[in-house]
């Protein structure tokens, strides 16, 4: 679906393993799992509760620390950042996009989207411009001055795209974001998801929802923290399949 | 799906002739169930021989156009009034591929259900293309174009829920056979213990649906 470059790796998980707790007590979360998520590329994570879905997607936005292996973002491994630095490579190349859109209430879209370039210390005027072009490439320019309470669940999801990608940030982590939406409204997001990685974003999904996975390049399946599944190339798909016992 | 239905419902319309009817059931379901013209013109006689269709001549190339007789309409009518009935389900070779392979000896059952999944997962993105594109087309198009284009997108929908259905049930089986592999088992002698294979009451279950869907 894509027509960006296929090498241009955004997010690289290299053997990620995530153990919470210590010794008797300690539970694998995710064990040994590897993925790129290229410009261009919408990857999809499938998996029942439990299977280390959650615990991908925050490492893959800093959000946790990996026990052992390293999270790559455009280049920079994340495990040797600390405090401030981190939080810098976040608000900077990183969005989210959550179940139930965490807009701001008192803010209105367009100051939404404009916040993170805002903390980042761009001027207002510029930040809001950067904003007003991000709600364009979602549809929603219209709704710029709008609060978060004045907008259909629809409408606030695809402002939260524009925030999670305004600027130079080109990766966007969504976290099941259509589980508050009707079937006809989530699919209007999924689409928009689509486009912009069409337009050179790269994405991880998380979703419980084959049918909503089905819009990604690769579908990714966890269980007990492994990947099971792939449908990304036939060869690799071949490898993962075998028995993982 | 029977093609008689089908053509009834066409000529319900105006009278066509053969080649016309194949292209309009083929257009209108997205080539998703090709008819051979053979096909459609045994029908259009058995059709004519049951009297709910008549022919009504040539036209200049030679080709013979049919209309539906009064009692074709009533036939149509009847059709979109009743719902479609279950009862000849054809068999499920996934439902019974996976039957088997938890009774028989030797079968990584996991490794089934993931090919199965990956397989499923491969073609649901496929038909989410082939929709998004669709999608695209039906809102550039025009009135009577739309018309078809909203019927392959409804056709393609249910594709999709019919794959999502699969992938479901896929999972469903895995974690069953999770529950199944740990589940305390009464021996013979009456003492309890774990069965790591031989799930059979699983597979008792799983054959009895399988034969539910047909026995053909």
């Amino acid at each position: 679906m894509s027509n960006a470059p296929s090498n241009d790796v955004i997010l690289r998980l290299d053997n990620v393993t995530r153990v919470h707790g210590t010794d008797g007590t300690a539970v694998r979360a995710l064990a040994g799992v590897s993925l790129d998520v290229r410009a261009g590329e919408l990857v999809a994570v499938m998996g029942p509760s439990g299977s280390g879905k959650s615990t991908l997607l925050n490492l893959a936005g800093g959000l946790d620390a990996a026990t052992s292996g390293q999270v790559i973002i455009e280049g920079q491994s994340i495990g040797t950042l600390k405090g401030d630095a981190l939080a810098k490579l976040r608000r900077r190349r990183v969005g989210f996009v959550f179940q139930d859109f965490n807009l701001i209430p008192s803010l209105t879209a367009v100051e939404n989207v404009a916040l993170p370039l805002e903390l980042d210390g761009q001027r207002v005027g510029k930040a809001r411009r950067r904003a007003i072009d991000a709600l364009s490439m979602v549809g929603v320019q219209d709704l710029a001055d709008r609060y978060p309470d004045k907008m259909s669940g629809g409408q606030q999801q695809r402002v939260a795209i524009a925030r999670a990608l305004v600027g130079d940030r080109r990766l966007v982590l969504a976290d099941e974001p259509t589980g508050a939406l009707d079937s006809h409204t989530g699919e209007g997001v999924l689409r928009v998801l689509r486009e912009r990685c069409d337009a050179g974003a790269a994405g991880l999904l998380v979703t419980h929802e084959a049918r909503h996975a089905a819009w990604a390049d690769r579908v990714v399946f966890l269980r007990d923290g492994v990947v099971v599944d792939s449908t990304g190339t036939p060869d690799t798909a071949e490898a993962l399949l075998e028995p993982t016992a | 799906m029977s093609v008689k239905q089908g053509l009834l419902a066409l000529l319900a319309t105006e009278p066509m002739y053969g080649a016309r009817l194949r292209a309009e059931f083929e257009s209108r379901t997205g080539g998703t169930w090709p008819l051979n013209v053979g096909q459609v013109y045994t029908t259009l006689a058995r059709l004519e021989r049951d009297g709910l269709v008549e022919a009504i001549g040539e036209d200049a190339e030679g080709r013979i156009s049919y209309r539906l007789t009064r009692t074709g309409r009533a036939e149509v009518a009847m059709w979109w009034a009743s719902p479609v009935t279950r009862e000849t389900t054809p068999r499920d070779e996934l439902v019974i591929k996976l039957a088997l392979a938890v009774t028989v000896d030797g079968v990584d059952v996991n490794r089934v259900v993931q090919t199965q999944r990956t397989a499923t997962l491969r073609h649901l993105q496929d038909l989410t293309r082939l929709k998004q594109r669709a999608t695209t087309h039906h809102e550039a198009a025009a009135d009577g174009d739309g018309q078809v284009d909203l019927a392959w997108l409804l056709v393609l929908e249910n594709l999709i829920y019919a794959g999502e259905a699969e992938v479901r049930w896929l999972d469903h089986v895995e974690a069953r056979l999770v529950r199944e592999a740990n589940r305390p088992r009464k021996s013979a002698d009456g003492i309890p213990t774990t069965v790591q294979d031989g799930t059979t009451d699983s597979a008792t279950r799983m054959v009895s649906n399988a034969l539910k869907g047909g026995t053909r």
